[in-house]
Protein backbone atom coordinates (compact mmCIF):
# COMPACT_ATOMS: atom_id res chain seq x y z
CA UNK A 1 0.00 0.00 0.00
CA UNK A 2 1.29 3.37 -0.68
CA UNK A 3 0.93 5.87 2.21
CA UNK A 4 -0.76 9.29 1.83
CA UNK A 5 1.24 11.70 2.97
CA UNK A 6 0.39 15.78 3.40
CA UNK A 7 1.97 18.05 0.82
CA UNK A 8 4.04 19.85 4.04
CA UNK A 9 5.36 16.27 4.45
CA UNK A 10 6.36 15.88 0.40
CA UNK A 11 7.62 19.74 0.78
CA UNK A 12 9.88 18.68 3.83
CA UNK A 13 11.15 14.94 1.86
CA UNK A 14 12.25 17.39 -0.94
CA UNK A 15 14.06 20.07 1.41
CA UNK A 16 16.00 17.16 2.85
CA UNK A 17 16.96 16.35 -0.11
CA UNK A 18 18.77 18.98 -0.97
CA UNK A 19 21.35 18.38 2.05
CA UNK A 20 24.35 16.87 0.70
CA UNK A 21 26.02 14.29 4.00
CA UNK A 22 28.95 16.25 5.73
CA UNK A 23 27.68 19.45 4.65
CA UNK A 24 27.28 22.63 6.97
CA UNK A 25 23.89 23.70 6.68
CA UNK A 26 22.66 27.12 7.83
CA UNK A 27 19.12 25.57 9.33
CA UNK A 28 15.62 27.51 9.15
CA UNK A 29 12.48 26.77 11.03
CA UNK A 30 9.52 24.91 10.06
CA UNK A 31 9.94 22.93 7.44
CA UNK A 32 14.00 22.79 6.50
CA UNK A 33 14.18 22.07 10.71
CA UNK A 34 12.14 18.89 10.03
CA UNK A 35 14.32 18.94 6.04
CA UNK A 36 17.39 18.94 8.50
CA UNK A 37 16.10 15.53 10.58
CA UNK A 38 15.24 14.09 8.04
CA UNK A 39 18.15 14.25 5.89
CA UNK A 40 20.65 13.37 9.48
CA UNK A 41 18.17 10.24 9.61
CA UNK A 42 18.59 9.52 6.35
CA UNK A 43 21.19 10.60 3.69
CA UNK A 44 23.76 13.02 5.77
CA UNK A 45 24.48 11.58 8.61
CA UNK A 46 27.22 13.87 9.26
CA UNK A 47 25.65 17.10 8.48
CA UNK A 48 26.07 20.05 10.81
CA UNK A 49 23.47 22.55 11.19
CA UNK A 50 24.25 25.89 12.22
CA UNK A 51 21.04 28.18 13.82
CA UNK A 52 21.50 31.88 13.84
CA UNK A 53 20.39 32.24 17.39
CA UNK A 54 23.82 30.75 18.21
CA UNK A 55 23.22 26.72 17.97
CA UNK A 56 24.96 24.05 16.01
CA UNK A 57 24.01 21.18 16.52
CA UNK A 58 24.82 17.50 14.48
CA UNK A 59 21.52 15.73 15.59
CA UNK A 60 17.71 16.39 15.58
CA UNK A 61 16.28 17.60 18.89
CA UNK A 62 15.03 14.84 20.66
CA UNK A 63 11.51 16.31 20.91
CA UNK A 64 9.44 18.61 18.89
CA UNK A 65 10.29 22.29 18.88
CA UNK A 66 8.34 25.23 18.21
CA UNK A 67 11.32 27.63 17.66
CA UNK A 68 14.77 27.27 17.35
CA UNK A 69 15.34 28.74 21.09
CA UNK A 70 12.96 25.87 22.81
CA UNK A 71 15.06 24.22 25.40
CA UNK A 72 14.88 20.76 23.28
CA UNK A 73 16.95 22.61 20.67
CA UNK A 74 19.39 23.20 23.04
CA UNK A 75 19.95 19.82 24.88
CA UNK A 76 22.21 17.35 22.98
CA UNK A 77 23.49 20.67 20.99
CA UNK A 78 27.29 20.44 20.17
CA UNK A 79 27.96 24.44 21.21
CA UNK A 80 25.65 27.32 21.96
CA UNK A 81 27.45 30.46 21.00
CA UNK A 82 26.07 33.75 19.62
CA UNK A 83 24.66 35.07 16.63
CA UNK A 84 27.57 37.00 15.37
CA UNK A 85 29.61 33.93 15.68
CA UNK A 86 27.19 31.61 13.53
CA UNK A 87 26.56 34.59 10.97
CA UNK A 88 30.89 34.90 10.90
CA UNK A 89 30.90 31.53 10.28
CA UNK A 90 28.48 31.81 7.06
CA UNK A 91 30.52 35.43 6.03
CA UNK A 92 33.77 33.59 5.70
CA UNK A 93 32.20 30.78 3.42
CA UNK A 94 31.57 27.66 5.98
CA UNK A 95 27.92 27.32 4.94
CA UNK A 96 27.36 25.02 2.18
CA UNK A 97 23.48 25.46 1.90
CA UNK A 98 20.45 27.54 3.59
CA UNK A 99 17.03 27.22 3.83
CA UNK A 100 14.77 30.92 3.07
CA UNK A 101 11.55 31.49 2.83
CA UNK A 102 9.59 34.63 1.64
CA UNK A 103 5.99 36.08 0.78
CA UNK A 104 6.96 37.07 -2.80
CA UNK A 105 9.21 35.95 -5.26
CA UNK A 106 10.07 36.71 -8.23
CA UNK A 107 12.58 35.33 -11.08
CA UNK A 108 15.69 36.42 -10.15
CA UNK A 109 14.98 34.46 -6.91
CA UNK A 110 14.91 37.99 -4.94
CA UNK A 111 12.50 37.53 -1.69
CA UNK A 112 10.59 40.25 -0.16
CA UNK A 113 9.46 39.80 3.26
CA UNK A 114 9.49 43.52 4.39
CA UNK A 115 6.75 45.07 2.31
CA UNK A 116 4.23 44.79 -0.59
CA UNK A 117 1.44 46.75 -1.88
CA UNK A 118 -0.18 44.29 -4.45
CA UNK A 119 -3.19 43.63 -2.89
CA UNK A 120 -3.51 47.46 -3.33
CA UNK A 121 -3.01 48.45 0.38
CA UNK A 122 0.09 48.28 2.14
CA UNK A 123 0.88 45.88 4.35
CA UNK A 124 4.04 45.33 6.30
CA UNK A 125 5.55 42.13 6.70
CA UNK A 126 8.03 41.10 9.97
CA UNK A 127 11.36 41.64 8.00
CA UNK A 128 14.53 39.49 7.40
CA UNK A 129 15.30 37.92 10.15
CA UNK A 130 18.23 36.29 9.24
CA UNK A 131 16.85 35.65 5.77
CA UNK A 132 19.10 38.36 3.92
CA UNK A 133 22.09 37.23 5.52
CA UNK A 134 21.61 33.39 4.27
CA UNK A 135 20.21 34.63 1.12
CA UNK A 136 23.84 36.84 0.43
CA UNK A 137 26.43 34.79 1.99
CA UNK A 138 25.47 30.94 1.36
CA UNK A 139 27.10 28.82 -0.74
CA UNK A 140 23.79 27.84 -2.27
CA UNK A 141 20.17 28.64 -1.10
CA UNK A 142 16.93 26.52 -1.25
CA UNK A 143 14.03 28.67 -0.89
CA UNK A 144 10.47 27.36 0.38
CA UNK A 145 7.09 29.44 -1.25
CA UNK A 146 3.45 28.83 -1.16
CA UNK A 147 2.81 28.51 -5.00
CA UNK A 148 0.25 31.38 -5.65
CA UNK A 149 0.04 33.78 -8.22
CA UNK A 150 0.17 36.98 -5.65
CA UNK A 151 3.12 35.39 -4.57
CA UNK A 152 4.72 34.99 -7.63
CA UNK A 153 5.31 38.51 -9.14
CA UNK A 154 7.89 39.75 -12.27
CA UNK A 155 8.85 42.42 -9.72
CA UNK A 156 8.81 42.39 -5.60
CA UNK A 157 8.27 45.39 -4.25
CA UNK A 158 11.10 45.18 -2.11
CA UNK A 159 14.08 42.83 -2.17
CA UNK A 160 14.65 41.59 1.41
CA UNK A 161 17.04 38.40 0.46
CA UNK A 162 18.47 39.24 -2.88
CA UNK A 163 18.55 36.52 -5.32
CA UNK A 164 21.12 36.12 -8.12
CA UNK A 165 22.26 40.17 -9.48
CA UNK A 166 25.74 40.76 -11.13
CA UNK A 167 28.75 41.21 -9.12
CA UNK A 168 27.34 38.73 -6.56
CA UNK A 169 30.21 37.09 -4.78
CA UNK A 170 28.95 33.77 -4.30
CA UNK A 171 26.50 31.10 -3.94
CA UNK A 172 22.52 32.13 -4.85
CA UNK A 173 19.30 30.32 -4.97
CA UNK A 174 19.85 26.81 -6.33
CA UNK A 175 16.25 25.20 -5.73
CA UNK A 176 12.77 26.39 -4.85
CA UNK A 177 10.45 23.75 -3.27
CA UNK A 178 6.80 25.12 -3.69
CA UNK A 179 3.38 23.73 -2.86
CA UNK A 180 2.99 22.88 -6.34
CA UNK A 181 6.40 21.53 -7.48
CA UNK A 182 10.62 21.56 -7.17
CA UNK A 183 12.07 24.08 -9.57
CA UNK A 184 15.52 24.83 -10.25
CA UNK A 185 17.45 28.27 -10.00
CA UNK A 186 20.08 28.52 -10.52
CA UNK A 187 20.74 29.68 -13.93
CA UNK A 188 18.87 32.76 -13.17
CA UNK A 189 15.86 31.51 -14.89
CA UNK A 190 13.24 28.93 -12.92
CA UNK A 191 12.83 25.71 -14.78
CA UNK A 192 10.91 22.92 -12.86
CA UNK A 193 12.29 20.03 -12.01
CA UNK A 194 9.44 18.04 -10.83
CA UNK A 195 5.64 18.75 -9.78
CA UNK A 196 3.90 16.83 -7.54
CA UNK A 197 1.67 14.24 -7.81
CA UNK A 198 -1.01 15.29 -9.31
CA UNK A 199 0.14 18.57 -10.26
CA UNK A 200 -0.16 19.68 -13.74
CA UNK A 201 1.72 22.13 -16.06
CA UNK A 202 -1.00 24.64 -16.36
CA UNK A 203 -1.48 24.84 -12.60
CA UNK A 204 1.74 25.76 -11.72
CA UNK A 205 1.66 28.45 -15.04
CA UNK A 206 -1.70 30.00 -13.69
CA UNK A 207 0.25 29.88 -10.33
CA UNK A 208 3.61 31.67 -11.44
CA UNK A 209 3.08 35.43 -12.30
CA UNK A 210 6.16 35.08 -14.38
CA UNK A 211 8.16 33.07 -17.11
CA UNK A 212 8.47 29.35 -15.94
CA UNK A 213 9.93 27.00 -17.84
CA UNK A 214 8.22 23.42 -17.65
CA UNK A 215 9.36 20.02 -19.94
CA UNK A 216 6.49 18.02 -21.65
CA UNK A 217 8.49 15.15 -20.17
CA UNK A 218 8.86 17.03 -16.19
CA UNK A 219 8.82 13.80 -13.84
CA UNK A 220 6.45 13.62 -10.57
CA UNK A 221 8.50 14.58 -7.44
CA UNK A 222 9.37 11.05 -6.02
CA UNK A 223 6.69 10.90 -3.03
CA UNK A 224 8.34 10.14 0.85
CA UNK A 225 8.83 6.91 1.32
CA UNK A 226 7.71 4.97 5.00
CA UNK A 227 10.71 5.29 6.49
CA UNK A 228 10.40 9.17 5.47
CA UNK A 229 7.35 9.58 6.69
CA UNK A 230 7.78 7.73 9.80
CA UNK A 231 10.70 9.62 10.74
CA UNK A 232 8.42 13.38 10.10
CA UNK A 233 5.76 11.88 12.18
CA UNK A 234 7.61 10.94 14.67
CA UNK A 235 9.31 14.82 14.52
CA UNK A 236 6.07 16.30 14.01
CA UNK A 237 3.71 13.54 15.89
CA UNK A 238 0.76 16.63 16.00
CA UNK A 239 1.24 17.55 12.21
CA UNK A 240 1.78 21.51 13.64
CA UNK A 241 4.68 22.15 10.94
CA UNK A 242 3.40 19.56 8.11
CA UNK A 243 -0.54 19.64 8.03
CA UNK A 244 -3.91 17.74 8.52
CA UNK A 245 -3.31 14.35 7.60
CA UNK A 246 -6.44 13.37 8.00
CA UNK A 247 -7.49 16.07 5.25
CA UNK A 248 -4.36 14.84 3.11
CA UNK A 249 -3.83 18.76 3.17
CA UNK B 1 27.56 50.93 44.36
CA UNK B 2 25.11 48.91 45.66
CA UNK B 3 23.24 47.20 42.24
CA UNK B 4 20.44 44.65 43.99
CA UNK B 5 17.23 46.31 43.56
CA UNK B 6 14.52 44.89 45.27
CA UNK B 7 11.77 44.82 42.52
CA UNK B 8 11.66 44.96 38.94
CA UNK B 9 9.20 48.43 38.86
CA UNK B 10 12.38 50.43 40.87
CA UNK B 11 15.28 49.06 38.51
CA UNK B 12 12.93 50.21 35.46
CA UNK B 13 12.33 53.62 37.18
CA UNK B 14 15.54 54.28 37.77
CA UNK B 15 17.18 52.76 34.48
CA UNK B 16 14.58 53.21 31.57
CA UNK B 17 13.55 56.42 30.96
CA UNK B 18 11.54 58.70 27.70
CA UNK B 19 12.84 58.95 24.81
CA UNK B 20 15.64 55.89 25.67
CA UNK B 21 17.27 53.31 23.41
CA UNK B 22 16.38 49.78 24.61
CA UNK B 23 17.88 47.07 23.51
CA UNK B 24 15.89 43.51 24.46
CA UNK B 25 15.01 39.80 23.12
CA UNK B 26 18.66 39.73 22.58
CA UNK B 27 18.68 36.04 22.67
CA UNK B 28 16.05 35.54 20.40
CA UNK B 29 13.14 32.83 21.26
CA UNK B 30 14.22 32.72 24.58
CA UNK B 31 15.10 34.84 27.46
CA UNK B 32 12.38 37.59 26.46
CA UNK B 33 12.40 40.16 29.29
CA UNK B 34 8.42 40.32 28.89
CA UNK B 35 8.03 41.40 33.05
CA UNK B 36 10.26 44.49 32.37
CA UNK B 37 8.08 44.64 28.99
CA UNK B 38 5.17 44.83 31.43
CA UNK B 39 6.86 47.45 33.80
CA UNK B 40 8.07 49.50 31.08
CA UNK B 41 4.45 49.91 29.93
CA UNK B 42 2.71 50.25 33.49
CA UNK B 43 5.64 52.84 34.18
CA UNK B 44 4.06 54.78 30.77
CA UNK B 45 7.67 55.57 29.24
CA UNK B 46 7.39 57.15 26.02
CA UNK B 47 9.04 58.06 22.64
CA UNK B 48 11.36 54.78 23.26
CA UNK B 49 13.79 53.30 20.50
CA UNK B 50 13.82 49.40 20.47
CA UNK B 51 16.90 47.32 19.54
CA UNK B 52 17.08 43.98 19.29
CA UNK B 53 17.09 41.27 16.00
CA UNK B 54 14.13 39.32 15.95
CA UNK B 55 11.35 40.98 18.66
CA UNK B 56 8.95 37.79 19.06
CA UNK B 57 6.10 39.77 20.61
CA UNK B 58 7.68 41.75 22.81
CA UNK B 59 8.14 44.73 20.57
CA UNK B 60 4.74 44.06 19.41
CA UNK B 61 3.25 44.41 23.23
CA UNK B 62 5.11 48.24 22.99
CA UNK B 63 4.74 49.23 19.97
CA UNK B 64 0.92 48.82 19.89
CA UNK B 65 0.75 50.35 24.21
CA UNK B 66 2.22 53.50 22.08
CA UNK B 67 5.55 53.41 24.41
CA UNK B 68 7.54 53.58 20.68
CA UNK B 69 8.73 55.94 18.47
CA UNK B 70 11.40 54.26 16.69
CA UNK B 71 12.57 50.57 15.85
CA UNK B 72 15.77 49.26 15.31
CA UNK B 73 15.35 45.38 14.26
CA UNK B 74 15.77 42.71 11.55
CA UNK B 75 12.06 41.23 12.46
CA UNK B 76 9.05 42.42 14.60
CA UNK B 77 6.02 40.16 14.72
CA UNK B 78 5.01 37.12 16.53
CA UNK B 79 7.41 33.67 15.46
CA UNK B 80 4.44 31.51 16.62
CA UNK B 81 1.90 33.38 14.40
CA UNK B 82 3.95 35.58 12.10
CA UNK B 83 2.75 39.03 11.51
CA UNK B 84 2.74 41.53 14.67
CA UNK B 85 -0.74 43.60 14.59
CA UNK B 86 0.44 46.03 17.02
CA UNK B 87 3.96 46.77 14.48
CA UNK B 88 1.45 46.68 11.48
CA UNK B 89 -1.04 49.37 12.98
CA UNK B 90 1.53 51.30 13.76
CA UNK B 91 3.24 51.15 10.43
CA UNK B 92 0.10 50.77 8.41
CA UNK B 93 -1.94 52.96 9.51
CA UNK B 94 -0.06 55.23 12.37
CA UNK B 95 -2.05 53.76 15.47
CA UNK B 96 -2.09 54.36 18.14
CA UNK B 97 0.88 56.55 16.72
CA UNK B 98 3.58 56.54 13.96
CA UNK B 99 6.57 54.72 14.30
CA UNK B 100 10.08 55.09 12.48
CA UNK B 101 11.57 51.80 11.25
CA UNK B 102 15.00 50.97 10.23
CA UNK B 103 15.28 47.34 8.68
CA UNK B 104 18.11 45.63 9.64
CA UNK B 105 19.09 41.91 8.71
CA UNK B 106 20.16 39.70 12.04
CA UNK B 107 23.83 40.32 10.90
CA UNK B 108 23.47 44.03 10.36
CA UNK B 109 21.98 44.34 13.68
CA UNK B 110 24.43 42.33 15.52
CA UNK B 111 27.61 44.12 13.36
CA UNK B 112 25.83 47.47 14.82
CA UNK B 113 26.36 46.21 18.79
CA UNK B 114 29.36 44.62 18.20
CA UNK B 115 30.68 47.28 16.96
CA UNK B 116 29.92 49.71 20.20
CA UNK B 117 31.05 46.55 22.06
CA UNK B 118 34.19 46.91 20.52
CA UNK B 119 34.26 50.82 20.56
CA UNK B 120 34.84 50.92 16.77
CA UNK B 121 32.61 53.44 14.25
CA UNK B 122 31.27 50.74 12.35
CA UNK B 123 32.13 46.94 11.09
CA UNK B 124 32.44 46.03 7.52
CA UNK B 125 30.62 43.23 6.15
CA UNK B 126 29.57 41.62 2.16
CA UNK B 127 26.00 40.81 3.85
CA UNK B 128 22.74 42.58 2.61
CA UNK B 129 24.78 43.28 -0.76
CA UNK B 130 22.22 43.54 -3.99
CA UNK B 131 19.36 44.01 -1.61
CA UNK B 132 16.85 46.63 -0.79
CA UNK B 133 17.73 46.77 3.35
CA UNK B 134 21.20 48.27 2.31
CA UNK B 135 20.00 50.83 0.37
CA UNK B 136 19.86 54.49 1.12
CA UNK B 137 20.26 53.01 4.51
CA UNK B 138 20.92 55.59 7.25
CA UNK B 139 23.45 53.59 9.11
CA UNK B 140 24.37 51.40 6.49
CA UNK B 141 26.90 52.74 3.96
CA UNK B 142 29.10 51.16 0.89
CA UNK B 143 33.29 51.61 1.39
CA UNK B 144 35.86 50.73 -0.38
CA UNK B 145 38.32 48.22 1.58
CA UNK B 146 41.77 50.19 2.17
CA UNK B 147 43.35 46.70 1.15
CA UNK B 148 41.76 46.57 -2.54
CA UNK B 149 39.38 44.10 -2.27
CA UNK B 150 36.18 44.06 -3.33
CA UNK B 151 33.43 46.81 -2.39
CA UNK B 152 32.44 46.28 1.47
CA UNK B 153 29.20 47.70 3.29
CA UNK B 154 29.88 49.40 6.80
CA UNK B 155 27.22 49.17 9.46
CA UNK B 156 27.61 51.83 11.81
CA UNK B 157 27.69 51.04 15.84
CA UNK B 158 24.44 51.05 17.72
CA UNK B 159 24.94 52.17 21.63
CA UNK B 160 21.80 51.28 23.26
CA UNK B 161 20.95 53.62 26.18
CA UNK B 162 19.67 50.44 28.09
CA UNK B 163 19.79 46.80 27.66
CA UNK B 164 17.98 44.78 29.12
CA UNK B 165 18.62 40.89 29.32
CA UNK B 166 17.37 38.03 31.28
CA UNK B 167 19.77 35.34 32.83
CA UNK B 168 19.54 32.50 34.71
CA UNK B 169 21.36 33.49 37.82
CA UNK B 170 23.12 36.34 38.88
CA UNK B 171 25.62 38.01 41.84
CA UNK B 172 24.47 41.09 43.75
CA UNK B 173 27.14 42.63 41.49
CA UNK B 174 25.20 41.90 38.63
CA UNK B 175 28.07 38.86 37.47
CA UNK B 176 25.37 37.03 35.11
CA UNK B 177 25.58 33.16 34.52
CA UNK B 178 23.64 32.43 30.68
CA UNK B 179 23.34 29.37 29.44
CA UNK B 180 21.96 28.12 26.05
CA UNK B 181 21.17 30.24 23.15
CA UNK B 182 23.25 33.91 23.57
CA UNK B 183 21.83 35.69 20.52
CA UNK B 184 22.78 39.62 20.37
CA UNK B 185 22.83 38.90 24.54
CA UNK B 186 26.56 39.73 24.91
CA UNK B 187 27.17 42.43 22.71
CA UNK B 188 24.02 44.37 23.95
CA UNK B 189 25.44 44.18 27.75
CA UNK B 190 28.79 45.27 26.50
CA UNK B 191 27.71 47.90 23.93
CA UNK B 192 25.12 49.55 26.16
CA UNK B 193 25.29 52.82 28.72
CA UNK B 194 23.32 50.56 31.43
CA UNK B 195 22.19 47.47 31.29
CA UNK B 196 19.53 45.65 33.74
CA UNK B 197 20.04 41.99 34.70
CA UNK B 198 17.14 40.40 35.41
CA UNK B 199 17.43 36.63 36.99
CA UNK B 200 15.34 33.68 38.09
CA UNK B 201 17.85 33.05 41.09
CA UNK B 202 20.32 35.58 43.36
CA UNK B 203 23.23 33.15 43.90
CA UNK B 204 25.92 33.96 46.06
CA UNK B 205 29.20 35.42 44.17
CA UNK B 206 31.44 31.70 45.11
CA UNK B 207 28.82 30.05 42.76
CA UNK B 208 29.66 33.07 40.03
CA UNK B 209 33.52 32.76 40.80
CA UNK B 210 32.85 28.63 40.30
CA UNK B 211 32.44 28.47 36.80
CA UNK B 212 33.84 31.90 35.52
CA UNK B 213 33.66 30.87 31.67
CA UNK B 214 29.50 30.99 31.95
CA UNK B 215 29.98 34.32 33.32
CA UNK B 216 28.38 36.41 29.81
CA UNK B 217 28.10 39.44 31.65
CA UNK B 218 30.66 40.90 34.10
CA UNK B 219 29.10 43.10 36.78
CA UNK B 220 31.09 46.19 36.44
CA UNK B 221 29.03 46.81 33.62
CA UNK B 222 25.43 46.15 34.95
CA UNK B 223 23.56 48.88 36.64
CA UNK B 224 20.65 47.31 37.90
CA UNK B 225 20.44 43.55 38.91
CA UNK B 226 16.69 42.37 39.91
CA UNK B 227 15.51 38.63 40.97
CA UNK B 228 12.41 37.52 38.81
CA UNK B 229 11.93 34.41 38.67
CA UNK B 230 9.70 33.79 35.50
CA UNK B 231 10.18 37.15 34.72
CA UNK B 232 10.71 35.93 30.55
CA UNK B 233 7.34 33.96 30.66
CA UNK B 234 5.98 33.20 28.23
CA UNK B 235 9.35 32.71 26.48
CA UNK B 236 11.75 29.53 27.42
CA UNK B 237 14.34 29.76 29.64
CA UNK B 238 16.78 26.57 29.99
CA UNK B 239 16.54 24.97 32.86
CA UNK B 240 14.17 27.02 34.19
CA UNK B 241 10.74 27.24 31.59
CA UNK B 242 9.08 25.73 29.08
CA UNK B 243 7.98 28.50 26.17
CA UNK B 244 4.39 28.42 26.51
CA UNK B 245 3.40 28.56 22.85
CA UNK B 246 -0.43 28.95 23.97
CA UNK B 247 0.18 32.29 25.09
CA UNK B 248 1.84 33.57 21.97
CA UNK B 249 -0.75 32.23 20.05
CA UNK B 250 -3.30 33.77 22.06
CA UNK B 251 -2.06 37.05 22.09
CA UNK B 252 -1.85 36.44 18.15
CA UNK B 253 -5.02 36.36 18.03
CA UNK B 254 -6.73 38.68 20.23
CA UNK B 255 -3.98 41.29 18.78
CA UNK B 256 -5.78 41.23 15.53
CA UNK B 257 -8.08 43.94 16.24
CA UNK B 258 -7.14 47.45 18.89
CA UNK B 259 -9.74 46.14 20.67
CA UNK B 260 -8.58 42.95 21.66
CA UNK B 261 -5.40 44.36 22.46
CA UNK B 262 -6.62 46.63 24.63
CA UNK B 263 -8.33 44.03 26.52
CA UNK B 264 -5.40 41.87 26.64
CA UNK B 265 -3.33 44.92 27.59
CA UNK B 266 -5.90 45.76 30.43
CA UNK B 267 -6.24 41.82 31.87
CA UNK B 268 -2.17 41.01 31.14
CA UNK B 269 -0.65 44.41 32.18
CA UNK B 270 -2.47 47.65 33.65
CA UNK B 271 -4.46 45.31 36.06
CA UNK B 272 -1.61 43.72 37.87
CA UNK B 273 0.98 45.19 39.80
CA UNK B 274 4.02 43.41 39.25
CA UNK B 275 4.98 39.56 37.80
CA UNK B 276 4.13 37.59 40.63
CA UNK B 277 0.70 38.50 40.11
CA UNK B 278 1.16 38.03 36.41
CA UNK B 279 2.54 33.88 37.59
CA UNK B 280 -0.85 34.28 40.16
CA UNK B 281 -3.46 35.18 37.65
CA UNK B 282 -1.50 32.35 35.02
CA UNK B 283 -3.00 30.04 37.85
CA UNK B 284 -0.73 27.61 39.89
CA UNK B 285 -1.74 24.47 36.86
CA UNK B 286 -0.31 26.84 34.28
CA UNK B 287 2.43 28.02 36.28
CA UNK B 288 4.07 23.81 37.18
CA UNK B 289 2.97 22.92 33.43
CA UNK B 290 5.73 25.39 32.26
CA UNK B 291 8.06 25.38 35.21
CA UNK B 292 11.41 22.52 34.18
CA UNK B 293 11.74 19.91 37.10
CA UNK B 294 14.04 17.75 35.57
CA UNK B 295 17.34 17.94 35.89
CA UNK B 296 19.98 17.79 32.74
CA UNK B 297 23.58 18.90 34.50
CA UNK B 298 26.72 19.58 32.88
CA UNK B 299 29.82 17.66 33.73
CA UNK B 300 31.84 19.99 36.81
CA UNK B 301 34.55 21.35 34.99
CA UNK B 302 38.09 21.73 37.20
CA UNK B 303 39.45 24.93 37.85
CA UNK B 304 42.22 23.72 40.35
CA UNK B 305 45.33 25.24 40.36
Amino acid sequence: MIATYTRKELMVVAAAREIRDGEVVFVGMRLPLLGFGLAKATHAPTAVGLFENGVIRDRPAEAFIYTMGDPSNIVGAIACLGLNDVMSLLQQGRVDVGFIGGAEIDPNGNLNTTRTSSSGSLVRLPGSGGGADIASLAGRTVLIMEHEPRRFRERVDYITSPGHFPGRRRGGPATLITTLGVFDLSRGQVRAVSLHPGVTAAQVRDATGFTIAIDDSVPATTPPSTDELGYIRRADPEGFWTGDRRKGE
Amino acid sequence: VKKLRPSLAEAVAEQVHDGDAVALGLALESGIPFAAVHEIIRQQRKDLTLIGPISDMAFDQLIAAGRVAKVIAAWVGNVAGGSGYGFRRAYEQGQPRRIVMEDHSNFTVGLALKAAAMGLPYLPTFTGLGGDIVRGHPRIRPIDDPFDGPALLAVGAIKPDVAIVHVQRADASGNAHLWGNLGLTVEAAYAARRTIVVCEEIVADDVIRSDPNRTMIPGFLVTAVVEEPGGALPSSVQGYWRRDFETFLRYHRLSKTADGYQSWLKEWVLDLPDRAAYLRHMGDAAVEHLRVNDRRLAAAANFAP
